[in-house]
């Protein structure tokens, strides 16, 4: 187990350093001088020349990488070139945002996609089973923000039910937090949700046809048993994966869903950084993004080799 | 071995003709093209013709789909808006599989530190989420369709470039395969004569999924005003300009969001279908199934 986490850590660690030169080479590939850029009609010679300096952009291209890596490491990602703060403070502040709708939505998918995906694939054939496809097939087709406008109009306009957008923190009004929690994570949640149910019936239907479930059938184990003991525990192993995954890429893949309902988190700083030209900010924001995708990946992997020991020697 | 390849296409235009669901799949694609190529002359109305007397007026007879806020013909725009999507999906799939099937290619095939570079590389572009690179992507060069199917194709290569490494993998140690190493055939040829048609078609499904996600990806990069630049219509520009209006003007929000609803479940179904009948592994889990059974 320990040689298995050393590969991984290793091989994340040399994913994570040509992460670190994409993002880096993204201010590279702004046609122009992208402090220039960001400045606009702002433009004065003292900040300009200030921030050139504090980005480090009359260096050789070499010194600027490794020393954009070098500070990266201390958590130093640079300044705004519009405020002049921190970029590491910018997107942490924006974090939680964006973690509590992701969480929201995922545990929302959960719930609908766990007994969907079991039930669909324990009655396969069935009108059920049919009805469960139609829904998975529903969710990944579905554009989020469609599905989000749609709600806006119905339980905002139409009900009035929830808020149509905007923000409460979970900490100041937890009651305020979940009305405006709920349609943002309900839009996203579905998609998530269709997904899941697929993958949670193909491999509920996988161990279905395992031998040692059809010994357990022929123990004369009864059927709850036999579902819970033996299906639903190897079942659900891979399924861990997918969740992780799906959270993960929710962590930054939710810009337009936090867009459409003026959430303030990561993605919505992304794209407020990209109306502004503000390169630090975007590439800060990307960044720390990819950095948590692959640490949750990493995690899952680790987890998964623990839960499953034939992982570790593959 | 092209015979193999043409087994594998027959194969699949039966399953796809048999199934109701790739048939229904695919006629919505079939009228998705008429609408593309033929767009302007079905609208009703000029795509661009501002009428502030007309603006945002409900469906009717006279505008199936509505006005929107300037008074246009929303029907005639979703029509017209055919065309990107299908141009978007088409050159961004088409940029990913050049990309990708060639870095598979040469990745399978000569393995080593070679395959571990390229293979690395994708993994770096696997660690960001689809859209947020494409994001970044476009935030850098520019807004608008060109750089839009740039960065989708960009985003899209990996995973041509993982499906085409595990086909060479298991292709390369084939009999046929050191037969033609042995005649003296060049790599080059080997690869493209031997190894592709033979690894055609998990390409294929993936193909007409990525079809599915790109048309997807162009559309949110629209909704974000990263896309398709104004006057010209896209879905999900449309749906971007019509945001403010929706709890006023339905209309404005339904029908591109359906609009690309349709095309991507069309490119989807078809694309399932296509997996069934030619990933083995499908197979394998429905008949265990009914083993199990």
């Amino acid at each position: 187990m320990t040689r298995f986490i050393l590969r991984r850590l290793l091989q994340s660690g040399i994913v994570l350093l040509g992460v670190t030169l994409v993002v880096f080479l993204l201010l590279q590939l702004v046609p122009g001088d992208p402090v220039r850029v960001a400045l606009g009609t702002r433009f004065d010679p003292e900040t300009y020349e200030a921030l050139r300096s504090r980005a480090g952009l009359d260096q050789p291209l070499p010194v600027q990488y490794a020393s954009y890596v070098g500070q990266a490491l201390t958590g130093d990602l640079g300044v705004s070139f519009r405020s002049g703060r921190p970029v590491t403070a910018i997107v942490l502040e924006r974090l939680p945002a964006t973690l509590s709708l992701a969480i929201t939505a995922v545990v929302f998918a959960l719930l609908v996609a766990f007994p969907l995906g079991v039930l669909s694939a324990l009655r396969s054939g069935s009108v059920f089973d049919h009805a469960a496809r139609v829904f998975s097939q529903f969710g990944v087709s579905v554009p989020d923000f469609w599905m989000g406008i749609m709600g806006i109009l119905l339980f905002a306009g139409v009900l009035g039910w929830f808020p149509p957008s905007g923000y409460v923190a979970l900490t100041e009004d937890p009651a305020g937090w979940a009305s405006h929690v709920f349609l943002p994570a309900v839009t996203v949640g579905l998609v998530t949700a269709s997904i899941l149910t697929r993958f949670i019936r193909s491999s509920v239907l996988e161990v279905l046809a395992e031998d040692y479930v059809r010994t357990a059938e022929a123990k004369g184990l009864p059927t709850r048993v036999v579902v819970v003991r033996h299906v639903l525990r190897n079942a659900l192993i891979p399924v861990v994966t997918v969740v992780a995954v799906q959270l993960a890429s929710l962590l930054g893949g939710v810009i337009v869903i936090e867009v459409l309902f003026a959430w303030p988190g990561v993605g919505r700083l992304t794209y407020d950084a990209v109306q502004a030209r503000d390169y630090p900010v975007l590439q800060g924001a990307i960044l720390l993004v990819a950095a948590l995708f692959l640490l949750v990946n990493l995690l899952v992997d680790l987890l998964y080799a623990r839960l499953d020991p034939r992982i570790r020697v593959r | 071995m092209s015979g193999n390849g043409d087994s594998t296409s027959r194969r699949a235009l039966v399953a796809l003709g048999r199934d109701p669901l790739a048939v229904t799949g695919g006629v919505v694609l079939v009228l998705l093209v008429v609408a593309g190529l033929a767009g302007s002359w079905l609208a009703p109305a000029g795509i661009n013709e501002v009428d502030v007397d007309r603006m945002l007026q409900p469906p009717s007879w006279a505008h199936p789909f509505g006005t929107d806020e300037l008074g246009r013909d929303v029907l005639s725009r979703v029509l017209v808006a055919a065309r990107v999507s299908l141009q978007v999906g088409a050159v961004s799939v088409g940029i990913a599989l050049l990309a990708g099937v060639t870095l598979g290619l040469f990745a399978g095939y000569y393995q080593g530190w070679l395959d571990n570079v390229l293979m690395r590389c994708m993994d770096v572009l696997f660690a960001f989420p689809v859209l947020l690179l494409a994001v970044a992507i476009v935030a850098v060069l520019g807004p608008g369709l060109s750089t839009a199917m740039v960065a989708i194709g960009v985003v899209y290569t990996p995973i041509f470039a993982r499906v085409t490494r595990a086909g060479v993998l298991s292709v390369r140690e084939q009999v046929f395969v050191r037969a033609a190493v042995a005649t003296g055939a060049s790599d080059l040829r080997i690869m493209r004569r031997h190894v592709l048609p033979n690894i055609a078609a998990p390409l294929i499904v993936q193909t007409s999924l990525s079809l599915a996600f790109a048309i997807l990806s162009e559309a949110a990069l629209s909704f974000l005003g990263l896309g398709v630049q104004p006057p010209e219509p896209a879905w999900g520009r449309m749906l971007y300009d019509g945001r403010g209006f929706v709890t006023d003007a339905w209309w404005l929000g339904f029908f591109p969001g359906a609009a690309i609803f349709l095309t991507v479940l069309a490119f989807n179904l078809v694309g399932d279908a296509l997996r069934d009948v030619l990933d083995p592994r499908q197979l394998t889990v429905s008949e265990a199934r009914r083993n199990a059974g």
